[in-house]
């Protein structure tokens, strides 16, 4: 496809454009990777949100019933 | 106020954003690949620009993104000062980054389009000025978000700037009805656009926004964790005091 004297213009906007949007979209998988292993880190450590803890005493004593 | 307020709960927006998630995925891809066969093979050049039309199926659609972007952190702003709406800071700092990465497509490609039709990459006029004012607006919310440490601090300061800062998408829209501009009025609303441009248009519109909703509920589902993640820690800095 012959897109004239102005291909480096059209060219260029859809590059920048598949950059900027692949990058953010890698940035933010990246981001949220490494936030879902500190939070698989944390409770393979046994830490818990004080929320969690509150929620698992008061089912505790259900349970053994 | 129904839904936000079944959406407000962060376990229930977890739930149901990881369920519509990889919906939002596919119909941005699906339409992306549409429009851009539309972009190129699928439509004509036009009889005054030529082929540099083209431009005109991202052009506009990252800068009608980054205003989007902004006026969804307005509402969240609101809803951070009056409501103390628990997903409201979430959504600020989650979208200023995508707002940030859409205005700076919006400046790159309208300049790519400024050359070849008006012979220059840049002019300070009230359109392109404010814009680039918005591009700004979005780098300094993200470097709030970045230096204070206390969530909610930032939320708060945030909010107020955002609010403030809003003043500046009616100047954007109406900019080229009120000054005189190097840019051209928005055709599409007034019927001005031939209909063979209107397909790749309209699929690369909805393929962005289905983009962007899919890269907002990515990072807002990683802000709610981050702040599941600081909870914990701080919980196990406390335990072992």
């Amino acid at each position: 496809m012959d897109l004239g004297d102005h291909a480096g213009f059209i060219i260029g906007g859809y590059l920048a454009s598949f950059v900027v949007i692949v990058g953010l979209i890698v940035f933010s998988i990246n981001q949220s990777r490494k936030v879902r292993a500190r939070l698989a880190e944390l409770e393979a450590r046994g830490v818990r949100r004080r929320s969690d803890a509150r929620s698992a005493g008061r089912a505790a004593p259900e349970a053994k019933v | 106020m129904g839904i936000t307020n079944t959406l407000a709960n962060p376990t229930r927006f977890m739930s149901y954003s990881g369920k519509i998630l990889p919906v939002t995925w596919a119909l941005a891809l699906v339409m992306i690949l549409a429009g851009l066969y539309y972009a190129f093979p699928g439509s004509p050049p036009d009889y005054q620009m030529g082929e540099v039309v083209r431009l005109m199926y991202i052009h506009p659609q990252a800068a009608w993104l980054a205003m989007l972007t902004y006026v969804l952190m307005a509402i969240a702003a609101l809803g951070t000062i009056i409501w103390r709406h628990p997903l409201a800071d979430v959504l600020q700092k989650a979208a200023a980054p995508i707002g940030a990465c859409f205005a700076l497509l919006g400046l790159i490609t309208g300049m790519l389009w400024g050359q070849p039709t008006w012979g220059t990459y840049w002019v300070w006029d009230a359109r392109l000025t404010s814009f680039l004012i918005l591009f700004i607006m979005f780098l300094g919310l993200i470097a709030i978000w970045a230096t204070v440490d206390d969530p909610g601090r930032a939320a708060r300061i945030a909010a107020i700037l955002t609010l403030v800062g809003a003043v500046n998408i009616p100047i954007i829209y109406f900019s080229v009805q009120i000054w005189s501009t190097l840019h051209q009025p928005q055709g599409l609303l007034q019927g001005q656009t031939d209909e063979h441009f209107l397909p790749p248009m309209f699929l690369m519109l909805g393929g962005y926004t289905f983009l962007f909703i899919s890269i907002l509920l990515l990072r807002m589902r990683t802000e709610i964790l981050g702040r599941r993640v600081r909870t914990m820690q701080l919980t196990s800095v406390t335990a072992e005091a």
